[in-house]
């Protein structure tokens, strides 16, 4: 499978550069410090609440790693003219697409997983339960999904990765504010915007250890449409 | 085979390519000679499938460029202007890797890479850092990917552009070598570059294909052959026994000593020197006239351009 190859050599590049260990070890650090500061930090609470604390914090750095770690999958490709190599190749673009995102999404699991060590933290000096903290993780990896998949439609787009980084934050950031419009508009659009919100009517439930099949359908639905706008994107630049 | 029929490339209002049509036979080397700026990049990329043509068709061994992009992949190799490598991998891996991306088996990929480093001279680098690489070496890893599946065509897009003297003869070479295995298409914007190595040269300018011949073919039709002498005598007597064969003109004179060059194909040598015998000069030095490529080049591009300009 084309895709997987991709994939792999994607990921190697992540880990044999600096910036990825870079992007990696700055959100750690703000993460853990949030964590302590604000989760950790108030007056005696349930260890469910300061779980749910964590899930809140690490939501919002998982949407700024994924800005980081997907601004260079395809941006970075056209700047260096590595391009022209998968698109004389017989690859789908789909295939392309498919790689680089799996390479990011595997690349943000990394993250993930090193996080983990703060809800340990909390079990070993409460009592949360192990459903509550894989409800939450998943929450955070289908929130990351969804987030690179924007990235990857970005970075599609953009000339070069900082294009890429912004394009992506300002569409990451509409989708958030989509929360606002619901409260300002009248019922059925009000509605649709909350749906279509990207963290206030979907991630909370996560954070406090429930899936909803809504929820994890509006973050897959979300990756499906921004992948296929990407692979649009890059089809459309070979007439150009 | 390569067939191409009234290619043409829009870029928005701009026609980077018009109406372009020619066709390569299977174990040729073609020269793809044009100017900066003539077309040369966006022909070669819409045959490498990566650009898709606004109109008209490319044939590859009988599959559609446009239509079955994939069939014609698998039958090229293709090097941008820019070779098209990861910084932070090593040859060897990068290699592997472009040999599966083109379908070849990952458990055959390594002899594959074997075979490709052997013909482009890249052995002892199988281990280095790509970003390590001195210019001369990025270009050589870059012919390295076109072959490294062995496709039946090479696409060239300027492989000697930026090497110092040694290595454009290395790249020479390298061409050369390929002949016979595989079908080149090799361009470039200075002539004597490809003109040896090359047994077909096509010149394109402003978008459109100018001329295509071998070099004889090329001089004798567009009439600029010249040939070069080097006599000791009496000028006048040395201009009136050339006067029968072609135009002549002094280019040096020191003395007693003369070079002329008249304008005649390179096969009219013969009754040069007898002409010049005859009228009892010394005869020093018969060649032929080494500008003449270069100048008709410049001179089909330049029309060329004219040519252009009228039309729009």
């Amino acid at each position: 499978m084309k895709a997987l190859l991709i994939a792999r050599r994607e990921l190697a590049g992540y880990l044999r550069s600096l910036s990825g260990y870079v992007i990696i070890a700055a959100i750690l650090a703000l993460n853990g410090l949030f964590f302590n500061a604000f989760a950790l930090g108030r007056a005696a609470e349930r260890s469910a609440t300061v779980l749910s604390n964590f899930f809140y914090y690490s939501s919002g750095f998982t949407i700024v790693a994924s800005v980081f770690i997907s601004m260079r999958l395809l941006a970075e490709e056209r700047q260096a003219g590595t391009l022209s190599l998968l698109y004389s190749s017989p690859v789908r673009d789909r295939d392309i697409v498919l790689g680089k995102y799996l390479a990011a999404l595997a690349f943000l699991a990394i993250y993930l997983v090193c996080t983990i060590y703060m809800p340990l933290l909390v079990m070993v000096n409460g009592k949360v339960s192990f459903g509550h903290i894989f409800a939450g993780y998943l929450g955070l990896l289908l929130l990351g999904s969804a987030s690179l998949a924007v990235g990857t439609f970005g970075s599609a787009l953009a000339r070069n990765q900082i294009m890429a980084a912004i394009l992506t934050s300002v569409m990451l950031v509409a989708l958030i504010l989509c929360w606002l419009l619901a409260r300002i508009t009248e019922q059925p659009l009000s509605n649709i915007f909350s749906a279509l919100s990207l963290w206030n009517q979907h991630f909370p439930p996560f954070q406090g250890g429930l899936v909803h099949l809504r929820d994890v359908a509006y973050y897959l639905l979300l990756t499906y449409v921004a992948l296929f706008g990407a692979t649009r994107v890059l089809e459309a630049r070979r007439w150009r | 085979m390569i067939q191409v029929e009234g290619l043409t490339k829009y870029y928005g209002e701009y026609a980077a390519v018009r109406d372009l049509a020619f066709t390569i036979n299977k174990g040729e080397v073609i020269g793809f000679l044009g100017l900066n700026g003539a077309g040369k990049t966006t022909t070669l990329k819409i045959l490498g499938c990566v650009l898709l043509p606004t109109s008209g068709r490319v044939v590859i061994d009988g599959y559609d460029a446009v239509r079955d992009p994939h069939e014609v992949r698998k039958r090229i190799g293709f090097l941008p202007d820019t070779p098209p490598l990861y910084d932070e991998m090593t040859v060897g891996e990068y290699l592997a890797y472009v040999a599966q991306l083109r379908g070849v088996h990952a458990g055959e990929a390594r002899s594959r890479v074997l075979e490709a480093e052997e013909k482009t001279a890249l052995r002892e680098m199988d281990g280095a850092l790509i970003s390590t690489l001195s210019h001369g070496y990025r270009q050589r890893v870059g012919v390295a990917q076109a072959l490294v599946h062995r496709p039946a065509f090479l696409i060239l897009d300027e492989p000697t552009s930026g090497l110092d003297p040694a290595q454009i003869r290395g790249m020479r070479e390298l061409i050369r070598s390929l002949k016979g295995t595989h079908t080149v298409l090799v361009s470039s914007h200075i002539l004597p570059e490809i003109s040896e190595t090359c047994d077909r040269l096509l010149i394109i300018s402003g978008g459109q294909l100018v001329a295509q011949g071998t070099e004889e073919e090329l001089a004798r039709n567009l009439g600029g052959g010249s040939i070069e002498v080097e006599v000791r005598g009496e000028k006048a007597k040395a201009l009136a026994a050339l006067s029968g064969i072609g135009p002549v003109s002094v280019m040096q004179e020191d003395g007693a000593l003369l070079s002329l060059q008249v304008q005649a194909s390179a096969d009219q040598r013969p009754r040069v020197a007898q002409a010049l015998v005859g009228a009892g000069l010394e005869l020093l030095r018969l060649d032929r006239g080494t500008q003449r490529l270069e100048s008709i080049f410049l001179n089909l591009t330049r029309s060329g351009g004219a040519k252009q300009e009228v039309a729009s």
